[in-house]
């Protein structure tokens, strides 16, 4: 039980944030602000691939082309930013996970997001299956934006937004766990917004 | 690069704060006391959490000011939508109580340790917080990193730390850009951060210098794009932003 703070009232709380569909600690914003650790990458969608690798080997891989060619999905997601903003009702065009992997043999257990500009996320391989993670290319009717990760991102709604890779040019399928770029910089390893695991060790 | 600078879990502890001195009309730097602070790193963060008497709480992240084994200070601009922030500029007074854990991040951060790089500082508005952290940290152990930082702020009452900043000292070589006012006689910069200013004022990329950005997102974006435009590798250039409507 948190102290109270003298003379703190608080803003007067929105309905969306009392119906119970904003996690702990977070606060709705109709904005899309911006967070990343470097500059925006700007890809050559000519030269655009997103890849599959297993053991450093590239087991499938679809050029942009062919990303598009894929069946995609309207999805409609409510977003979780660890550093504390919520975005309801986004609006995205996406090609899901499952779709892509059921192109691919493998035994993994787990998946690191690798994306140009560097970073890396991990995730488990059950997380971004059955449905709950996809490869997003447009944002509200129109192309995603580079400084939202545009041309594409991963969408890992469940969980918090850095899991949701900018820029992802693939996935390495692994049998263990590896920690990816803010999880290695004191971030929770898995970050579940309903159980406010923001930071290690939360 | 070095690894995660939290030290296993983060609790929220009780912090005093001490004095609160205004900065400018909307920024406050508050001193905080912390009976159990694990110490921090220049360029890393804080969260504090605020909780109203029927047990609503409201979080949010804030620059850590003071340098690495100075008491904890952050300092805070008042945005006119925000909800904490207004609190915490206009309300909080010496002797309350607030909670806060940290310090968090460790990417966006300046140990001193690689002094053949340069330093290239470029803030927009509150983002010169950490760098105020990084610039009392280079002092405090004799570092001769040359360092340029460039600040981009609406106006001269505007800038935050201005009597510190000029007292920089030897290697430090500040300037700024007004966006929006510019005094009788100014002789800065004018207007918003553009490729051609900041190539003026850029170290050089062939120095191998580290340059970290912090600021809303169209200032980080503005210049971050940049600096890779003069041929600075991505992996050179941190930033950090802030920004968004509620977003303090």
């Amino acid at each position: 039980m948190s102290p109270v703070t003298r003379g703190f009232h608080g803003r007067r709380r929105e309905p969306a944030e009392q119906s119970g569909r904003v996690p702990p600690g977070q606060y709705v914003t109709s904005d899309f602000p911006v967070l990343s650790a470097g500059p925006t990458p700007h890809a050559s969608l000519d030269s655009w691939t997103f890849s599959i690798r297993q053991a450093g080997d590239t087991s499938k891989s679809w050029t942009w082309e062919e990303l598009r060619a894929l069946p995609a999905e309207d999805v409609t997601a409510d977003i979780h930013c660890v550093t504390r903003w919520s975005k309801l009702d986004t609006r995205w065009r996406a090609v899901s996970i499952d779709t892509l992997l059921a192109q691919v043999d493998h035994q993994a257990r787990f998946v690191l997001a690798f994306c140009d500009g560097g970073y890396t996320t991990n995730l488990p391989l059950a997380d971004v299956t059955s449905g709950q993670a996809w490869l997003a290319y447009d944002y509200d009717g129109a192309p995603l934006a580079p400084e939202h990760g545009g041309p594409a991102r991963l969408l890992v709604p469940h969980l918090y937004f850095w899991k949701s890779a900018k820029w992802v040019r693939g996935l390495e399928l692994l049998a263990a766990d590896e920690p990816g770029f803010w999880e290695r910089y004191g971030y929770h390893n898995y970050g579940d917004p309903w159980r406010e695991q923001r930071y290690a060790g939360d | 690069m070095a690894g995660t600078a939290v030290r296993g879990r983060l609790t929220w502890q009780v912090a005093t704060v001490g004095a609160v001195r205004p900065e400018t009309s909307s920024v406050r730097t508050i001193d905080l006391d912390v009976p159990d602070w694990a110490g921090h790193r220049a360029g890393q963060h804080l969260d504090i959490r605020l909780t109203a008497d029927d047990g609503y709480v409201a979080e949010r992240s804030y620059s850590i000011a003071s340098a690495p084994g100075e008491p904890v200070q952050v300092t805070v601009e008042r945005l006119d939508d925000g909800e904490v922030s207004p609190y915490l500029t206009e309300e909080l007074r010496p002797g309350d109580e607030i909670e806060i854990r940290g310090p968090i991040g460790g990417y966006f951060v300046w140990d001193g340790t690689e002094p053949q790089h340069p330093l290239l500082l470029l803030a927009g508005g509150s983002g010169v917080v950490p760098f105020r952290s990084i610039l009392r940290h280079r002092a405090r152990i004799g570092s001769t990193v040359p360092v340029r930082l460039l600040y981009s702020a609406r106006s001269l009452p505007d800038v935050i730390y201005r009597p510190e900043l000029a007292a920089s000292g030897d290697g430090v070589d500040v300037s700024y850009t007004l966006t929006r006012q510019q005094p009788p006689g100014w002789t800065g910069h004018s207007g918003r951060v553009t490729p051609d200013l900041l190539a003026g004022v850029a170290w050089p990329d062939d120095l191998m210098p580290l340059a970290f950005v912090c600021g809303p997102t169209a200032f980080v974006e503005t210049v971050a794009g940049a600096l890779v435009g003069l041929g600075y590798p991505a992996g050179q250039v941190k930033t950090e932003r802030y920004g968004g409507a509620g977003a303090s």
